[in-house]
């Protein structure tokens, strides 16, 4: 267990300072190749990261891709007229909850309630800040199923930190 | 496209917005909705905090017991 914890903790160090890189350092900010080679090696590290989270996690119908891409179940978020059904609440004290442990595995908790290339496709624009396009492409879907998927990831996440966290129990 | 979006309309234009830059007309009407609506207000200032949370996540291996 041990090795493992070092081994995450030096991958989490190469993953830091490769993200620098892509997120525009400037002696990388022209290469463009040396970029695309960077992001090639962040996805798989993003896919092996979500396979360890989602391992305990049963397939359902839902993790096809095609089916997380239909918006129409979130329909019942909003009544008819377009006007939110319950209408998302000020948060507070945001910035003190990133100091916190205990937000971060109530965040792991939504995560793992989302589909998995829902999650995937999320993880990739958020904790990798690749491109709309470049994700679609790993994923093999369409551009405009990946706007969806990161919408149905946002409203989903949202909904379930507002329940779980902001007016849970946060102690 | 209108001006006059509703909450709906407003949260997926939102999302859209974290990931590609908006037309003109789509950010103008986003600002006109977001003057007159507390909801869309605090689910925009949500996403953004939603990424602030991605960005600052240290990984599920790492739960340091405190
Ligand atoms: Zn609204």
């Amino acid at each position: 267990m041990l090795q493992l914890r070092d081994e995450s903790a030096a991958e989490d160090a190469v993953q830091e300072t490769l993200m620098a890189a892509i997120q525009g350092a400037s002696g990388f900010a022209g290469q463009s190749s040396v970029r695309t080679w960077l992001i090639g090696i962040l996805k798989h590290k993003v896919i092996d990261h979500l396979r360890r989270i989602s391992r305990e996690k049963p397939l359902t119908v839902a993790t096809r891709p095609v089916e997380e891409t239909d918006i129409s179940d979130f329909d019942a978020l909003f009544v008819a007229d377009g006007h939110w059904a319950e209408a998302p609440c000020a948060w507070s004290n945001p910035d003190q909850s990133l100091q916190q442990s205990r937000f971060f595995e109530a965040l792991e908790r939504c995560l793992k309630g989302l589909p998995d290339a829902t999650a995937r496709a999320f993880m990739m624009r958020e904790v990798m800040g690749i491109e709309t396009d470049e994700i679609c492409k790993e994923l093999r879907i369409s551009a405009s199923n990946c706007w969806v998927m990161l919408y149905r990831a946002r409203m989903s996440l949202r909904l379930c930190l507002e329940q779980t966290w902001f007016q849970g129990e946060r102690e | 496209m209108r001006f006059n979006l509703n909450c709906k309309e407003t949260s997926r234009l939102l999302s859209q917005g974290q990931d590609a830059r908006l037309g003109l007309t789509e950010r103008i009407a986003l600002r006109l909705h977001l003057r007159v609506c507390d909801a869309c207000t605090h689910f925009s200032a949500q996403l953004q905090f939603l990424r602030q949370a991605m960005q600052s996540w240290p990984g599920p291996e790492e739960n340091p017991p405190e």
